[in-house]
């Protein structure tokens, strides 16, 4: 095909727009200036060393990742049987209860905190790890959902059958002849539901309390008094584990397969 | 397919169902009711005395300005990105990556960004004292501006995205009918490509609409206290005033809104896309 060199320059720049602010950011973390400021001056790790001494940071992380593993978990515990007898089984009401499950999505986040916290956490009584918990898993549940009835929809069936007429239960058939069909289906689910899960803040805002902190949260809180490169260094660090994750996603499933 | 065995599926589907019926649909039903029913007899007056209210109108009228612009500057930059990419680019999978890179960062990161760039000592300011555009420093954050770079930058991969999704179904041989039938290269992308990649540029608006109506990160940190937006407002009734009958007004009024504009935008790409 022939070149286009305004609309090359047109997506260089848009790329600029979308990737630079990462890069400044990136590059602003090695400034040994204690104003965060881009271009910076001088090259230092400190702020690196700093921030992995601030336990606020580290537990919150630590709690993100737990809650993001967690909630996912739950997710595909309720999800994978319900995906699965759906495109199983044919029932009345399926497309009801296949809305039901993918409606999370359709509400707006920040009501979902808020109708959390007022109708099931406040009327519960509920701590924040539970209330945290049940609120990222209904953030997972639709992503699991769509990604595993869509895998199921290529699954043919008849082999099902015909391990069932080799002798083979339900539930070993399930196991070992189902589930290895569907595995890469389930990996990109549950990678992107993580992600979603852990960069969340929405949710979190409303569910979050007094000493138990998500990182999101944490930053969000950081940054409206604390202008300094520690902070620079921290979202550093988060997007090398983004771009970390990206390579394995590309590595195993094509990242294709999650977008 | 097999009667007998019609006992499992309920067993399958019952955890899920029960799940997200106790925490998310009673809950749901419950804010609806207490808005319209406030004192245990039908009333709109909540809604009413709202909209009256000059704040929630500002508030309302500025979460609908900024989405839309904020859509229209997406589909400007993300038309002309995804059609090289989807057409020209030799590294398309390298171009997409680097589209889902930002998609997978945390929103709390890449606002902090654009706290950095468009801080009075950030470089844009740098460079407009530099050059001497302005004498001094301008207020290029915490208002409406630095809240539209904000949600333009959050929202256009998914744009570019669902862009080149469309973009990638449409054969070169259309192009290249285009051209032996005397198409100029601008009138093939009008006449060709243009109209179908209408129903990938309605699903982009669609994405990045309903996101700025509802993203509460990006207006928190880079807009100001008299910027506020309905994300920003249901927050600031529920957790700051603790008025919780105010905040469940508002929060249907955005569960409606997005509702409404989806389905409109949904709508209009079937009247207009020439496929369906």
């Amino acid at each position: 095909m022939k070149k286009n060199r305004l609309l090359m320059v047109v997506t260089a720049l848009v790329y600029v727009f979308l990737i630079g602010p990462l890069l400044v950011i990136a590059a602003a973390s090695f400034s040994e200036t204690k104003a965060l400021k881009f271009p910076g001056e001088g090259f230092t790790l400190d702020w690196y060393k700093q921030v992995l001494t601030m336990s606020s940071f580290i537990e919150a992380a630590k709690l993100s990742v737990i809650i993001a593993i967690a909630a996912t978990a739950i997710a595909l515990l309720l999800g994978l049987p319900a995906a699965y007898a759906l495109n199983r089984y044919r029932f009345r009401g399926k497309e009801a209860i296949k809305t039901l499950f993918l409606s999370p999505v359709l509400i707006p986040v920040i009501v979902l905190g808020f109708i959390m916290l007022r109708y099931v956490v406040s009327a519960y009584d509920l701590e924040v790890i539970p209330s945290l918990l049940i609120g990222h898993t209904l953030l997972s549940i639709p992503y699991v959902m769509r990604v595993v009835t869509s895998s199921l929809a290529n699954f043919d069936f008849a082999i099902e059958e015909a391990a069932g007429s080799l002798g083979a239960t339900r539930v070993y058939t399930f196991f070992n002849v189902v589930l290895p069909n569907i595995k890469s289906g389930i990996a990109s689910a549950c990678i992107m539901s993580v992600i979603n899960s852990f960069n969340n803040v929405s949710l979190s805002a409303f569910l979050t309390g007094p000493g138990v902190n998500m990182l999101p949260i944490e930053i969000m809180s950081y940054v409206e008094y604390h202008f300094d490169p520690t902070i620079a260094a921290l979202a550093t660090l988060l997007m090398v584990a983004t771009l970390g994750v990206m390579l394995l996603i590309e590595k195993t499933l094509g990242l294709q397969s999650v977008v | 397919m097999n009667r007998k065995k019609n006992f499992v599926w309920p067993l399958l589907v019952l955890p899920g169902v029960l799940f997200v019926t106790v925490f998310m649909l009673i809950p749901l039903f419950s804010l609806c009711l207490t808005s319209f029913f406030p004192d245990q007899t039908f009333s709109l007056s909540s809604y009413f005395s709202l909209f009256k209210d000059q704040y929630f109108q500002q508030t309302f009228v500025r979460s609908i300005r900024l989405s839309l612009l904020s859509t229209f500057m997406c589909a400007l930059l993300g038309f002309p990105s995804a059609y090289y990419i989807s057409k020209y680019s030799r590294h398309k999978g390298m171009m997409m990556a680097f589209a889902v890179f930002p998609m997978f960062t945390s929103p709390v990161v890449r606002s902090f960004s654009w706290m950095v760039i468009l801080g009075k000592r950030g470089i844009v300011n740098n460079f407009l004292v530099w050059s001497g555009l302005f004498a001094k420093p301008q207020d290029l954050l915490y208002n409406e501006f630095s809240m539209t770079v904000g949600f333009v930058q959050l929202f256009l991969p998914q744009m570019i995205l669902a862009l080149i999704g469309v973009m990638d179904n449409i054969p070169d041989d259309l192009t290249l009918a285009a051209g032996n039938l005397g198409a100029t290269r601008i009138g093939s992308f009008i006449h060709v490509i243009f109209p179908l990649s209408i129903s990938g540029l309605v699903t982009g608006s669609v994405l990045v609409f309903t996101g700025c109506m509802t993203a509460y990160t990006t207006p928190q940190l880079l807009g100001g206290t008299d910027t506020r937006v309905l994300a920003t407002m249901v927050y600031q009734y529920a957790m700051s005033l603790r008025d919780w009958t105010q905040a469940s007004v508002v929060a249907v009024v955005m569960i409606v809104c997005t509702m409404a504009i989806s389905s409109i935008f949904n709508s209009m790409s079937r009247k207009i896309n020439p496929m369906a």
